[in-house]
Parts: structure tokens; sequence; C-alpha cells
């Protein structure tokens, strides 16, 4: 695509576009740490992740700051229309994924008291999963790539499927032994919020959809006709 | 309800679907076809300046009761096609035409049609407010039907009517006997508006009518606009694509005298089909 002939209007959809990437890679890594600290007991780093937490909502409240400075200003159309209002909303899933990675780390500390937890390959695998899709949804916001965000989209399904197995077999565990019901919970918690990390990488595809394509696909089987949500 | 979709966009059809749009940007080129409630509509107009081939095969049909706006950069023919519309620019010395222009299914370019009359019915407001200086604002107001040599029936009732449309009347209605030219900038424009609703038109051509006015003149000859297309068909060319945004339910792109993109207002402004399209309104001139 040529650039724009006015520079320092090009140069501002460049910073925002590089501040987006910033905060998108401090919030995977918030993520990455989060299932770490959980996985390894490592409360220390479960500590320096909720820190961080400050550092995404200051991003948050810059970013969307300079989306405005450019919508009001610049008056953007078409595609840097469609580039400013997928920003302000990416900022706001982005800034939920850092408060689920968070939350977990939250858990985690609060599991402190409770003996190690049994090995669950589903919860690896959802940790798993949602990072990679977190991370892929930023590769496809780089390369303004619908078919890879199309691909996470499908990937919320094996999430949502994996939470759903996981979360049944914690709960036969829980009724096994009534001692394992903190434990147990925690685990369910940890789960819940990765699946909502997963929601979230979701939206950011579907950003991303509609930044390159201009179509909205979003909530499509629930606005078909005669469905009810 | 809504709201973010046009008045009545039923009434209309597009080729365009939403499979098409954008999936290979500068292919899948709109040709918004206006299937009920057309105005006017051009078939395969091509318009010369001597050699000069300014317009190319425009084809394109013009909404009853709506705003298009044609937009692109200067040369690229906007002006020229709204001036075949009233058949002003064959009163260029040099210049030619060819292709057909139906205003309510009949050939503006017919024989026997006094293009006299078709501009009573195409009106128009230019670039620069030009009402006549000598005149007083009424006299300017009737300017039209005194060049034609004829009496409206109510002079005062028109003179009224038509400042009242053109959102003058409170401003002069004490001074009507005062030169045109003792207005503002943005009232003489409005005044001219006045003119051409006097001679009770049906088609408004307006050739960027605010490029001379400051932002509060424009932001009330847009609200006029906004008014004045619940009872006439309005083509305007604008430089503004902010203006065009604001104002008209459909925009043509016109590029080098061809006709690029023409499609919803909408459509244009937050997903166009033509990477040219894309390119100029989003200021990427390179």
């Amino acid at each position: 695509m040529k650039t724009h002939t006015d520079r320092a209007y090009e140069d501002e959809l460049g910073k925002l576009r590089e501040e987006l990437l910033l905060m998108g890679a401090k919030v995977e890594s918030m993520v990455a740490a989060s299932v770490r600290a959980f996985s390894e007991r490592d409360y220390d780093l479960a500590r320096r992740t909720i820190e961080c937490d400050h550092e995404i909502n200051r991003l948050e409240v810059e970013i969307d700051g300079f989306c405005l400075s450019i919508l009001a200003r610049r008056q953007p159309v078409a595609s840097d229309l469609r580039f400013l209002t997928s920003a302000l909303k990416l900022v706001t899933d982005l800034e939920r994924i850092g408060d689920l990675a968070v939350n977990i780390s939250e858990r985690t500390i609060d599991l402190a008291v409770d003996p190690p937890q049994r090995s669950y390959p589903n919860l690896a695998r959802m940790a798993e999963t949602v990072q990679s899709m977190v991370h892929d949804a930023l590769d496809a916001f780089v390369a303004s790539d619908p078919a890879k965000a199309q691909w996470i989209i499908e990937q919320d399904r094996v999430v949502d499927s994996l939470y759903s197995q996981l979360f049944h077999e914690v709960l036969v565990f829980m009724m096994d032994d009534r001692s394992a019901i903190h434990r147990g919970m925690g685990v369910q918690a940890i789960a819940k919020h990765l699946e909502r990390i997963g929601d979230h990488a979701t939206n950011l595809a579907e950003q991303v959809v509609f930044m390159a394509k201009g179509r909205d696909i979003r909530h499509q089987a629930s606005l078909e006709p005669g469905t009810t949500t | 309800m809504n709201t973010l979709t046009l008045p009545s966009p039923t009434a209309f059809r597009t080729s365009v679907t939403d499979e098409s749009v954008l999936d290979e940007a500068g292919h899948a080129e709109s040709t918004l076809q206006v299937t009920a409630g057309t105005k006017i509509r051009a078939e395969d107009v091509n318009a010369w300046f001597g050699k000069a081939h300014v317009l190319k095969d425009i084809s394109l049909d013009i909404a009853e009761r709506r705003a298009t706006a044609l937009i692109g950069p200067s040369g690229c023919g906007k002006s020229t096609f709204i001036r075949c519309l009233n058949r002003l620019h064959e009163v260029v010395p040099g210049a030619r035409y060819k292709g057909r222009i139906l205003l309510d299914g009949e050939d503006i370019y017919h024989r026997a049609l006094d293009p006299v009359l078709l501009r009573r019915r195409v009106g128009m407001v230019f670039q620069r407010p030009n009402p006549f200086p000598t005149l007083s604002i009424r006299d300017n107001v009737l300017a039209g039907w005194k060049l034609a040599g004829q009496r409206p029936k109510d002079p005062d009732g028109l003179v009224e009517r038509s400042l009242r449309q053109a959102a003058l009347w409170d401003e002069v209605k004490d001074v009507l006997n005062r030169s045109g030219s003792s207005l503002s900038g943005g009232q003489q424009q409005r005044l001219c508006i006045a003119r051409a609703l006097a001679l009770e038109p049906e088609v408004l051509l307006m050739d960027e009518p605010c490029s001379a006015l400051d932002p509060i003149a424009t932001a009330k000859v847009e609200e006029l606009i906004h008014e004045l297309k619940e009872r006439y068909t309005i083509v305007i060319v604008t430089h503004s694509m902010q203006q065009a945004a604001r104002v008209s339910d459909f925009t043509a792109f016109l590029y080098l005298g061809e006709l690029v993109e023409f499609n919803t207002t909408e459509a244009i402004f937050t997903r166009p089909a033509n990477q040219r399209t894309e390119d100029y309104i989003t200021g990427r001139f390179g």
C-alpha cells in the first residue's frame, strides 16, 4: 500500500501501530508468566506479573488518548478509520487479557497454602492454546492477515471444549476428595480465566478481519434471523 | 432500527455484494445502479475540450431526492460532468460531448429540447457566490425569471418562499431592497441558491459551493443541503472529502476522466472497493 502524502500523519499511524504491538507483547508475556508461575509454584513471578498490570493500564489510557487525537485532527476514512476504531477495541481486549493474567497470578498465590496440584493435561493444553492464540492474533494484526485471524477464531472452540472437559474432571476429583475442594476450585478458576483469555484473543482476531476486509464478523451466528441469545 | 444505514436504502440496488467488497482491492469495482427513483441516468458520457478527452464512458444513475457527491482531484472531470447535466459544457468553444443523459427518462440532448428550459429544471450554483451586484436582494432572487423575459404570478411570494428554502429569509426580510453584494460571502451563496430555487428546478447542481466560505457559512449551506434534498435532487462537486461524507447519500470518485467507483457514501468512506479510491480518500497521493 502507498504511504500517506502527509508524512506526519503516516508517522502518527506508525507510532500507534508500534504502541499497540508493545502493549500486545507485554500482555503476551504476562500471560506466559502467569501460567509458568502457576505450574512452577513460583510466587515471586506471580507477584511480578501482578505488578505489570500498572504498565498495561497506562498503555491503555495512552493509546486511547492517541487514537482520539488522531480521530479529532485527521478525520481518517476507509482503512485508516477501520484501523483507528479497531485500535480502540484492541486495547480494551488487551487490557482485559492483562487483568486475567493478574487473576491467574492472584489465584496461584492463593493456592500456596495447598499441597501441590495433581497433573491436569487439559489445563496445560488450554494454557498452551490460549497463549498461541494471543501470539497469533498479534501476528495477524501485524501482517493484516484475515486467514490467520480466522484460524484463531476456530481455536476458541478447542479451548471451550477443553474447559468443559477440565471442569468436569476437577468436579469429579473434588467429589472424591473433599479435602481437595479449595485446590479444585482454584484450578477451575484458573481454567475459566484461560478460557476468557481465549475469548479476548478471538475478539482481537475478529478486529483483524474487520480491519483487513471491512467486514464485521462478530456475533454472526447469534445475529441470524430466528436465533436468540 | 439501524440508524447507521441510509434513510431508505431499499430503493436502490447495488451490484457490490458484501462478498466482493475488498476481496481483491482494485478489482471489485462497484457499479451501483439505481433501479428505483432514478432522476438522471448518464450512459457512456464522453466529453472533450478540443483534443483533450476529459470524460471517458461515464455511466451512473443519480438518485431522486438524494444528494450525490462527485469527488476526485483537479482535472478529473467532475465539474465537466455536472456541466454536461445541464448542457453548460456545450457552450464552451471547442467543447464536444457524446453519450446519453436521461432526465426522467428523456434525452436532454434531444434536438427538440430547449437547453434554456432544461436549465430551469436543472439549476446550478457555482463555486464563487455571484449575485448581480447592481440588483437588489429581491431582484437577484427573481433574476432567472427576468432574464427569461417572464414574470412569476406572485413575485413577492416566490421571493419569500425561495429565501426561506435557502435559509436566508430571516436574515434579509427587512433589507430586500439592498444590493445583493452587501451580504456576507455565505449569505451571497445562499442568495444564489435562492435564485436557483426561484426557478423551481427539479435538480440542483452545486459546483464546490462552499470553497469560498468560512466554516460557519459552510455549515449553514450543508445544513441547507440536508433540507433541500427532501424536495430536490442534488449533485454536488466538492474537493472536501469530509463534506462529501457529511452531506451526500452517494459518492462517485472520478480520476483522469474515468469513473473509478460509485457507491453509497457510507461504503465509499468505510470500505471502498477500489484501491485507487482508497488511496485518494485516505490521502495516499504519491
